[in-house]
């Protein structure tokens, strides 16, 4: 019998501590994927996060190293400047990215690094359990803004995608979502893009993806798709913040 | 090879390039900025890499990317960029990943002062970052010693797969002395197929290699420091580095003390030798592993009755002292810590007066 659908050859067959209606996993398969499709899986190197993902590396088949809590950029410009010939990309969540290594990630888009960031957007810190985020929405109740995010008191959301776009030097920077069939088609398209960017030594690129935490959310899995469009991505749009053809 | 008149920080950058380092990330900061100055304008005529980070914080994890992926990798700084540093530099211990740190130091704490000082003594030996971790430390006491440490210290590094770091003070770094680069120390990268993250193809590997510092299962963590505190007792047995000045006398003191203090001392010897009065001095050139058994021994000499830790602090090494000496002699200390590098007069006065204070 023909075999018709199978795990990427990127994957281990390690089976991912994500919660019920997590769309991590949907992310991994989607870089993996695309490792596999462009047969670069022995020269990729990936960087885990500190946060839900940081045992990416169990799931992943290829080279991979961890970083301390937001300094993936730097890490990834450390092999990427002593070994241009790797293919290397980080996978970051919004604690992570957004908070704590805000610089790491601004000055590695803006030197133009030739990386790939996957960037998770869930609006909480996930791991820690559901702390506000600098991405929570205002209002959004989290374990520590129990009345909701006061915007008056911490400011907006912040856009990541937007901002790195407002720099001169990163070429593709993208917002995505996997929520559903037709966004997750999108998405793969955006990060494969993104990764022959990189081969072809084009320039840094940032794919942002709007996810779900039903976990800290306090949602059903259901509840978070829908919360997710109803809420994030009118805020959260999707789509191309800047290519390099443009 | 001839001798050519360098300043501290351009020798050390250019030593590290003849020791086969051709990557260096680093962020200015006085008083060391001349070493990144000086490789960003060297490191193209090698085919090296230079890259100012945007801080401290992003250049340590250049390193500990860069040296994961398998490649030799230095970086320079002074003490408040060591501490933004430790971070890193713990990672870096634990994922048994080799790298060179230098470490020209200056007055602390906090922003402290821009002239030299020996205040990160503490930081160097005992820890610096989190966790349970040492650095191999050694701490020059001339251009041309600085020189020589930076070559040996990246196979030391890839020898045990630890960060080494090279504590210098900002007087090491701006003074200018005759060098010459030993051919000798030129040595090649050690094989890293076997843990570094270089890419499978590159190892012609089918394994994937993992380079971490989360052991969360079982007694991963257990483990892991077990295996570096293996690594740290090795270092102690194969890695003390010790000068001594004066030391086959009948002296009645004994002075502890390294880098630029130590050479404020060796005139101050001189000194009293011309008035009559032996001191030796011990010049531990590893500050970790410490050298125990020869301070100890010198210490113990029956004609010595007192020994004196001599710093550019307010007393740090004088604990190492005082621990391996355990009692059987008085241990003093003399520090100076805003800057000021003390004459050799002072250094006298003051043995005269401690010898004083311990008759026989």
């Amino acid at each position: 019998m023909a075999r018709v659908f199978q795990k990427p050859k990127s994957m281990t067959s390690a089976h991912t501590h994500y919660c019920p209606g997590c769309t991590h996993g949907i992310v991994h398969r989607l870089i993996a994927e695309t490792i596999d499709e462009l047969g670069i899986q022995d020269r990729t190197v990936g960087i885990a996060p500190v946060g839900c993902a940081v045992l990416a590396y169990h799931y992943f088949d290829c080279d991979f190293q961890e970083a301390a809590h937001g300094r993936a950029p730097a890490m990834a410009t450390g092999i990427k400047r002593v070994r241009p010939d790797l293919l290397v990309f980080t996978y970051q969540g919004d604690g992570d990215l957004a908070s704590i290594g805000m610089g790491e990630i601004i000055h590695a888009a803006n030197r133009g690094e030739k990386f790939t960031a996957i960037f998770v957007n869930n609006t909480v810190y996930g791991m820690t359990g559901g702390q506000m985020a600098p991405t929570t929405m205002p209002n959004q109740k989290t374990t520590t803004s129990p009345a909701g995010r006061d915007v008056t008191n911490c400011g907006m959301p912040i856009k990541i995608a937007e901002l790195i776009s407002a720099l001169q030097t990163p070429a593709y920077v993208t917002r995505q979502t996997v929520i559903k069939p037709k966004y997750i088609i999108k998405a793969k398209k955006a990060i494969r893009k993104a990764f022959e960017y990189q081969m072809a030594g084009t320039c840094f690129s940032l794919v942002e993806i709007v996810s779900t935490c039903p976990t800290n959310w306090g949602k059903t899995p259901l509840e978070s798709i829908k919360w997710t469009e109803t809420d994030l991505l009118p805020y959260y749009q999707l789509g191309d913040c800047k290519t390099p053809d443009a | 090879m001839a001798k050519v008149l360098m300043k501290g920080n351009e020798a050390i950058g250019e030593a590290a390039i003849r020791a086969g380092c051709l990557n260096y990330f680093g962020y200015p900061i006085t008083p060391q900025s001349e070493i990144a100055e000086y490789l960003s304008r060297r490191m193209p005529e090698v085919n090296g890499m230079f890259l100012q980070a945007e801080s401290e914080v992003a250049a340590s994890y250049m390193i500990f990317g860069a040296s994961a992926a398998g490649e030799r990798v230095f970086t320079t700084s002074s003490s408040p960029g060591i501490s933004l540093m430790s971070e890193a530099i713990s990672y870096c211990a634990a994922a048994q990943c080799p790298a060179v740190f230098v470490n020209i130091m200056r007055g602390g704490p906090g922003l402290g002062g821009i002239l030299p000082s020996q205040g990160d003594y503490f930081q160097a030996t005992k820890g610096g970052g989190h966790g349970d971790y040492h650095l191999l430390v050694m701490a020059p006491n001339s251009v041309q010693e600085a020189v020589e440490m930076v070559m040996k210290a990246f196979p030391l590094a890839e020898k045990y797969r630890n960060p080494v770091i090279i504590l210098g003070d900002g007087l090491i770094g701006q003074m200018m002395e005759p060098v010459e680069f030993p051919d000798h120390l030129v040595s090649t990268p050690s094989d890293k197929s076997s843990w570094a993250t270089s890419g499978m193809a590159t190892r012609k590997s089918t394994q994937r290699n993992l380079v971490r510092s989360l052991f969360l299962v079982g007694n991963s963590l257990e483990d892991n420091n077990r295996c570096l505190k293996a690594k740290y007792d090795q270092m102690k047995k194969e890695e003390i580095q010790c000068a001594d000045y004066n030391i086959d006398t009948d002296y009645e003191a004994l002075i502890v003390s390294y880098g630029t203090m130590s050479r404020v001392c060796r005139t101050a010897i001189d000194i009293l030798k011309k008035e009559g009065i032996e001191v030796g001095m011990i010049r531990p050139q590893t500050l970790f592993p410490y050298p125990d058994a020869i301070v100890q021994k010198a210490a113990w000499k029956p004609s010595c009755r007192v020994v004196t830790s001599m710093e550019l602090s307010m007393g740090q090494m004088v604990e190492d002292v005082e621990r391996v000496v355990q009692g059987r002699r008085p241990v003093t200390w003399f520090g100076i810590a805003g800057g000021i590098v003390p004459a050799p007069e002072e250094i006298v006065d003051e043995m005269k007066r401690v010898l004083h204070a311990h008759q026989s």
